[in-house]
């Protein structure tokens, strides 16, 4: 195994043992709480909607729209941080496919791998702060590495594919 | 380049009987298998079922608000609680038994680089092929048996199942994870030979296919975030909003309500169901490309099923999102694409089982 394919290897499982970490921290302590939660505000905004109460009922709509954002983007945290890492660890055995030098493989293995940490970092801070710039940016700008990093994969393919041919 | 021959023979010396490789790759197939077919089954047996009903528990909340009945309102949204349970732990069980799956056969190809002695490797590949069917299997059972007999107040037997089956993939994670740290820190030769480097037709085109599915499925998550997924949230507040307001006014239009929120909930669905199953698709045929020295097939057929893995791979996410202007003949074509797969990743299943037979009987005649 080469450098590129070690940060790929290490960097997947270390991502996808974290995923799943927080998936197993989030699954305990939160997720329950917060489908409770999702399900009381809905249920108590038609309740309120029944005694006439329009505020009130217009409030538990948010409180509802509210923590569905932040559940949404929680769970949608612990499956991408996941995926990717196995995305990384696939992205490591395939690497001496690719068809560029060791120095461009290293720099697109780690551009793939800090886009799999940000993006989904990204999307976790977004609901420490509903609407935050920087969080929003971190997600689009390590969902872009990634994706750029992607497309060098499948040219790199592409053209050792040519050549075998 | 290694000859047919050459390759052949290296294969057979990478997939001893009842090795680590070889439970991790009929695990992680037969997980993957069984997840598809799984999804398969609950798209089309439960999951519009289930829309229907939620969607009719919904109305029957809106009118009960409409005419002031706080109670039966309660009573409906227990319901639709219990109906989006159902939903939410079936579509869990299936993407967490694909998703141990693949990192079963992830787990295959690092093998050569885990420090650890032979017996222990496998120790680990039973361990984990064995949780990775007990976690879906926890995650189905949390709607049937809920808090029963639970000391706890909010997690049941079944989630204790799940958690503990996930916790155990976790430290079987870090375990591999840091025998492979061990392995490249000593700088000593690998554990075991590598896998063989197919270089032939089959494996080109899983290989480079899936790749371009995987980015195509980035590319499509990245449209869905940019372009839907704030303008759903703002439109099911919208939607909730003006049925409370209609029921507190007694103007009527629960229906309308009710059906711009099913027709939401369809749009999102389908949309978040085709950026997530075009990338698995495409992991899967990455993955695939690996085994293919292992199946034991008619050349021709090895590339059948090749062609009938990525032509699913492209159908199922394809018309899954058509399915709202189509209806029912895209969700069919859909599924259709979605068995198209299944079957060809048996078809790859059993040209293994015949690999490993044939070499078994090989081993056997020469003792």
């Amino acid at each position: 195994m080469n450098t590129a394919q070690k940060v790929l290897v290490f960097g997947g499982l270390t991502l996808a043992t974290f995923g799943m970490l927080y998936g197993l921290y989030y699954a305990l302590f939160v997720e329950h709480q917060t489908l409770d939660r999702m399900g009381s505000s809905l249920a108590s905004a038609f309740v309120h909607a029944a005694e006439g109460h329009l505020p009130e009922a217009e409030n538990a709509v948010e409180s509802y729209a509210s923590t569905k954002y932040d559940y949404v983007r929680q769970v949608d945290v612990h499956s991408h941080w996941i995926g990717l890492g196995m995305l990384l660890i696939l992205m490591g055995a395939i690497f001496d496919h690719v068809a560029f030098s060791l120095r461009v493989r290293v720099s697109i293995a780690a551009a793939l791998l800090a886009g799999a940490l940000v993006f989904p970092l990204g999307v976790l801070f977004q609901t420490l702060s509903h609407g935050a710039f920087f969080a929003s940016a971190a997600a689009v700008l390590g969902s872009t590495l990634v994706t750029i990093a992607l497309a060098a994969v499948v040219w790199g393919l592409a053209v050792k594919n040519s050549e075998t041919v | 380049m290694v000859t047919t021959s050459q390759s052949a023979n290296l294969a057979s010396t990478t997939f001893a009987a009842m090795s680590a490789r070889r439970v991790l790759i009929f695990g992680g197939i037969a997980l993957v298998a069984g997840g598809m077919l799984f999804g398969d089954i609950f798209a089309v047996f439960v999951l519009h079922q289930n829309g229907g009903q939620t969607g009719e528990a919904l109305l029957a909340a809106s009118r009960a608000a409409a005419v002031g009945n706080a109670l039966a309102v309660k009573d409906s949204f227990q319901h639709i609680g219990g109906l989006l349970e159902d939903h939410g732990t079936k579509v869990d069980a299936h993407g967490h038994m694909i998703g141990a799956g693949y990192l079963a056969l992830m787990l295959a190809l690092l093998q050569p680089y885990v420090a650890l002695p032979q017996t222990k490797k496998r120790l680990l590949a039973w361990w984990f092929v064995a949780e990775g069917l007990l976690l879906p299997i926890g995650i189905f059972l949390i709607h049937y048996v809920g808090l029963a007999y639970s000391p706890s107040s909010v997690i049941g037997w079944a989630s204790v199942l799940a958690d503990s089956a996930g916790a155990i993939l976790i430290a079987v994670l870090a375990v591999e994870a840091w025998a492979l740290w061990k392995h490249f820190r000593s700088g000593s030769g690998d554990t075991e030979p590598a896998l063989p480097r197919d270089r032939r037709w089959e494996s080109r085109i899983l290989l480079s296919g899936g790749t371009l599915l995987v980015l195509l499925g980035f590319l499509y998550g990245a449209y869905y975030a940019a372009i839907d997924l704030y303008e759903h949230e703002a439109r099911e507040t919208r939607i909730l909003k003006s049925m409370v307001e209609n029921a507190i006014s007694r103007q009527g239009g629960e229906t309308t309500g009710v059906a711009d929120y099913g027709s939401l909930a369809a749009e999102r669905a389908v949309k978040i169901a085709a950026h997530a199953h075009i990338i698995e698709f495409g992991l899967l045929a990455i993955l695939l490309s690996f085994i293919q020295p292992y199946v034991q097939l008619r050349e021709l057929w090895k590339r059948r099923w090749v062609v009938v893995l990525l032509a699913g791979s492209v159908i199922l996410p394809a018309f899954v999102p058509l399915e709202l202007k189509m209806g029912l003949l895209a969700g069919g074509i859909a599924d259709a694409g979605g068995l198209m797969v299944i079957v060809a990743l048996l078809a790859m299943l059993t040209g293994v089982l015949r690999y490993s037979g044939s070499l078994d009987a090989a081993a056997g005649a020469s003792e």
